[in-house]
This record gives structure tokens, C-alpha cells and sequence, in this order.
């Protein structure tokens, strides 16, 4: 379970996992769920136009991911949040079409992209992985505070703050969108997004102890997905899916039997 | 326009020293959409004294806020915050906030968000920090609750933690955005009295808006009487008069007080029904 090419996959699995849990945190607590169904969904495109003309997955999806969250940011800025992500998302999705009607081999990339590849990851997928989690992590630590306060009372820096806060904040979901989606796929990118997040919170009261036990439960998560996916040869999306929905009924338990 | 003072500045009671004033706003005028919103807005607020925003909703109070805060421009007129840095002079109270009850926030937490949440990077802890928040929070009668998740906490409650995380950065004013309209009787009253004596005891001009004058008049030194954009200014019996109202609302208003309490009500000429001209629960813009 811990040789050859399985050793690419834990790797660039726990990275994904790691950063998807910690970002996972922030987009919770800013209500941005529909974001971070968003940009993974219309990165998509990114992946299936690089495909069309060779270019690596990760480029496609970080350009995408990018665009995506540019979009979002400033087209949201004069108008609704949800009303903005839509339309970037059809934009994108719409590309995305396109480039699958002209690629040949398009229903098994399609698969890949939308539940995830892990035990296909290259050793060359490392190292990009690797500079995305150093340069996702580096960011939400000297982010933290600002991103937190804004999180909480929203809107009270003057507009040009606000703006280049949300940027940040965008640009960390295509940051994790771009190294995560190989791993658990488009599709089920809310399991490492969503469900570590939302079950730390109900654990602690504490912010940084619900960022780090998001990013522990996210990492156990895909952990016990490989390892359950390895033996019993089902889909990996099936047990990170199941498993991120245990944490959370579990942490809701938890949570409501302490009297919270 | 007067330059930085030291917090610690001494305070000539009643002989209105410039060096006391933290904050002056001259001719301020606000056209918002093709609307004037204000109208030549002048005053001054000065350490240690609690100052009303009175008006109705609609007359301005709110757009006033957020160009004392600098989140907007005045058409004319120049606001000036006395300090070395006037963008963290200024402490902030919000007028709503729903804060999830779920949220991974305690009442510390935000508090000392308040001391430096505008910084990158991440705080060091330490147990004099942890002593400050806790001092603080005491200071607004939240010691108690400092361990509770803030979306957890009352309206009072919340809002006590947020006069916390507003004054732990020692601001020079205050400002607080209609802070009683959701309160019951014993909280505003509770919480006026909170605000006066902050005002007093940390040397700092406090201002609160308020559609409705009788719980700050025990307690404010002065009162800013906003109507139609137009403001006057002032201790509240030379402001809250018939003569001084009745030029600024442009028609002809009464003023009748019934025992501590006073109501503005419009005069004969006008309607007959007495309205408040200063009473609305409707949403302010």
C-alpha cells in the first residue's frame, strides 16, 4: 500500500488534504460554500482545454481556477456574490463543453476530473503540489487575522481593503481547487472543503484550533479513503464522500452531547 | 485643524479648549444619487463627552457615520480626527450584526481582533495579552462570558463585546450606530450608562445615534439634532427648543416635555395628528 506509485498518491493526497481543510475553515466561516463549488466545478474547463492541446492538468486548472476567482471577485463587487459566481460558473462550464466536444478521449478524463484520479498521480504532480501547499499555507498564515476579522464583521475596512481581502480569500480556493481536484475530482471537492471545516467548528470554539483540527480531520479523511479504496477496490470519491459526511454527523453529536 | 494630542491630554472642563477637540467637521455636504443628504454639517466633539446623534431615519445619521469613519467622501466640507493615525482613532459599534451562533468565535477572540485584526501574520500569544482582553472585557461587564462563542451571546451581550473589541485599541472617539434600538428598557439603560461612563473615565469623545432622545438625555453632554441634512449642535436644552427645531426641520415644530421625558411633535399648521417627526421603525438607509 506504500510502495511505487502509491507513494505519489499519499503525498500529493495529504498536501490536498491539509490545505483543503485549513482554506476549508475560511470558507465556511465566510459563508462561501457556493464559491467553492464554483471554481473547482468551472476549473473543469481548465483541465479539458489542456488536454485539447497538451498543456499539464495543473496549468489548466490553476489558470482556470485564477480566472475563475478574478471573476467572481470583481464581477462581485458591484453586484450579488451568488449572482457573480453563477454566471462565472456557466462562463466557465460553457468553455468547458466546448473543449470536450473537441477533444477525442473525453469520457475517462472526464471521469478522472470529476471524481478524482488519486491513485493515478505522477511523481510529477509533487512538485507543483508541493509549491501550491507552501504558497497556500504561507498565505492563510499572514492572512489569518485580517481574513478572520473580516470574516466576522464583514465590511468595515474601507471598500479598497474589502476587495483586496476577498481577492486574497478567492485566490486561496483556486490555489487548493488547483491541487485538490486530482485528488477527489470536482465533484467531491466540498469533502475536503466543507465537511472538515464544518465539523472542527462544532468541536471547538476556538479559531485557530478549529483551522488546525480542519485540516487533522481532512487529512484523516483522505487517509482512510486510500487506504479503504486500496483494499476493498472501490472508488476512492466513495470514501472520501462517506467518510467527510461521518465526520461531520459525528462532530454534530459530539457537539449537541456536551450540551453546545 | 488641529494636530495630535496625547491621549493622556488634560481636559479645562467647560472652557471648551480647542486641544480637546477629536474631532471637527466643517461645512460637510453629501449628495448621494442627485440627493443632498447633508447640508453644511459643522461640529465638534470633544474628550470625555457623550454626544447624541439624534434624527430621524432618513435625516442622515448613518451617512454621517460613514463619513466620520472615511468610508465616504463628502461632496464639501473637510472632517478632521485628531491623531497620529486618524483610520485607528476611530472606534466603531455597528448598528446590526447577526452573528452565527455556530461561529468558532469567542468573545475574547474577537476582542483581541480588535487590538491589532487589521495586521498580517499571526499573533503571538502571551499572558499580558490574554490579561489586556480580560481587563477589558471586564471593563464592559463581559468578564463573564469571555469564553462564550460570541454568536451564542444576547444583543446586549454581543454588543458589550463589541464596545470591547472597539475600545481595546484605544480609539480617541467613539462611535456607535443606533446601539439602543434593540435593546429592552434595562439594557439601554444599562448600556447609556456604560458609554457615559467610558466616556468619562477613558478621556474619550463617545457618540451614539439614536432615532430616539429620551434614554441618552440623562446622560449626554450635548446633542447633534440632525433634520432634512441640516444639523444643529449643542447642550440639549439649547438644542432641543421649539425656535432652534422649527428652523431646522423648515416648518413649525413643538417641543413638550412630560415630566423627564421630552417628544418633538410637529406644530399647529401643519397636520393636526401629532407626529413624531423623529419616530419611525422603518429601515434607514
Amino acid at each position: 500500500m506504500f510502495s511505487g506509485f502509491m507513494v505519489n498518491a499519499w503525498i500529493v493526497a495529504s498536501l490536498a488534504a491539509v490545505v483543503g481543510g485549513a482554506v476549508g475553515f475560511f470558507v465556511v466561516m465566510r459563508g462561501a460554500s457556493f464559491v467553492a463549488h464554483a471554481i473547482p466545478n468551472g476549473s473543469f474547463a481548465g483541465a479539458a482545454g489542456a488536454a485539447l492541446v497538451g498543456a499539464s492538468t495543473l496549468a489548466g486548472l490553476g489558470v482556470f481556477s485564477v480566472g475563475g476567482a478574478l471573476g467572481i471577485g470583481l464581477l462581485g463587487r458591484r453586484s450579488r456574490r451568488d449572482v457573480a459566481t453563477a454566471l462565472t460558473l456557466v462562463f466557465m462550464l460553457g468553455l468547458g463543453a466546448l473543449f470536450l466536444s473537441f477533444s477525442a478521449e473525453n469520457s475517462e478524463a472526464a471521469y478522472s476530473l470529476l471524481f478524482g484520479e488519486v491513485l493515478g498521480i505522477s511523481s510529477n504532480e509533487i512538485g507543483p503540489t508541493l509549491v501550491l501547499s507552501a504558497l497556500g499555507l504561507l498565505m492563510l498564515g499572514l492572512l489569518w487575522r485580517p481574513l478572520l476579522l473580516d470574516s466576522v464583521l464583514p465590511g468595515r475596512a474601507p471598500g479598497r481593503r474589502t476587495l483586496a481581502i476577498e481577492l486574497a480569500f478567492l485566490l486561496l480556493v483556486a490555489i487548493t481547487t488547483t491541487m485538490t481536484v486530482p485528488v477527489v475530482g470536482t465533484t467531491l471537492i466540498f469533502t475536503l472543503m466543507i465537511a472538515p471545516a464544518a465539523s472542527a467548528r462544532a468541536l471547538t470554539a476556538r479559531p485557530g484550533l478549529a483551522l488546525l483540527l480542519s485540516a487533522a480531520i481532512a487529512l484523516m479523511t483522505v487517509w482512510g479513503a486510500i487506504a479503504l479504496s486500496y483494499t476493498t477496490n472501490w472508488p476512492v470519491g466513495f470514501f472520501v464522500g462517506s467518510l467527510g459526511a461521518c465526520a461531520y454527523a459525528l462532530s454534530r453529536v459530539a457537539h449537541w452531547s456536551s450540551g453546545g | 485643524m488641529e494636530l495630535a494630542q496625547p491621549p493622556t491630554a488634560p481636559l479645562s472642563d467647560g472652557g471648551a479648549a480647542t486641544t480637546d477637540r477629536v474631532l471637527q467637521l466643517a461645512g460637510v455636504t453629501v449628495d448621494l444619487g442627485g440627493r443632498r443628504i447633508l447640508d453644511d454639517v459643522s461640529f465638534s466633539l470633544r474628550a470625555g463627552e457623550l454626544t447624541g446623534l439624534i434624527g430621524s431615519n432618513g435625516a442622515g445619521k448613518t451617512t454621517l457615520l460613514r463619513v466620520i469613519l472615511g468610508l465616504l467622501a463628502p461632496t464639501r466640507g473637510a472632517v478632521t480626527v485628531a491623531g497620529p493615525d486618524p483610520r485607528h482613532s476611530v472606534g466603531y459599534v455597528p448598528q446590526k450584526f447577526m452573528l452565527d451562533p455556530d461561529l468558532p468565535v469567542r468573545a475574547r477572540d474577537l476582542v483581541a481582533l480588535g487590538i491589532d485584526g487589521h495586521h498580517l501574520g499571526v499573533a503571538r500569544p502571551s499572558r499580558e495579552r490574554r490579561e489586556r482582553v480580560t481587563r477589558m472585557l471586564d471593563a464592559v461587564g463581559a468578564g463573564r462570558f469571555a469564553d462564550t462563542r460570541v454568536g451564542r451571546l444576547s444583543g446586549g451581550e454581543q454588543q458589550r463585546v463589541l464596545i470591547a473589541h472597539a475600545l481595546i485599541s484605544h480609539p480617541r472617539l467613539l462611535l456607535l450606530d443606533e446601539p439602543l434600538a434593540n435593546l429592552d428598557l434595562r439594557s439601554a439603560r444599562e448600556a447609556v450608562d456604560l458609554l457615559a461612563r467610558i466616556a468619562r473615565e477613558q478621556r474619550i469623545a463617545v457618540m451614539i445615534s439614536a432615532h430616539e432622545m429620551n434614554a441618552l438625555l440623562p446622560v449626554m453632554d450635548r446633542v447633534v439634532y440632525l433634520a432634512e441634512g441640516r444639523a444643529a449642535c449643542g447642550p440639549a436644552d439649547e438644542v432641543v427648543r421649539a425656535d432652534v427645531l422649527s428652523r431646522l426641520y423648515g416648518h413649525r415644530v413643538e417641543v413638550i416635555r412630560a415630566g423627564e421625558r421630552v417628544l418633538v411633535v410637529a406644530g399647529e399648521g401643519d397636520d393636526a395628528e401629532p407626529s413624531h417627526p423623529h419616530h419611525h421603525d422603518s429601515e434607514e438607509r
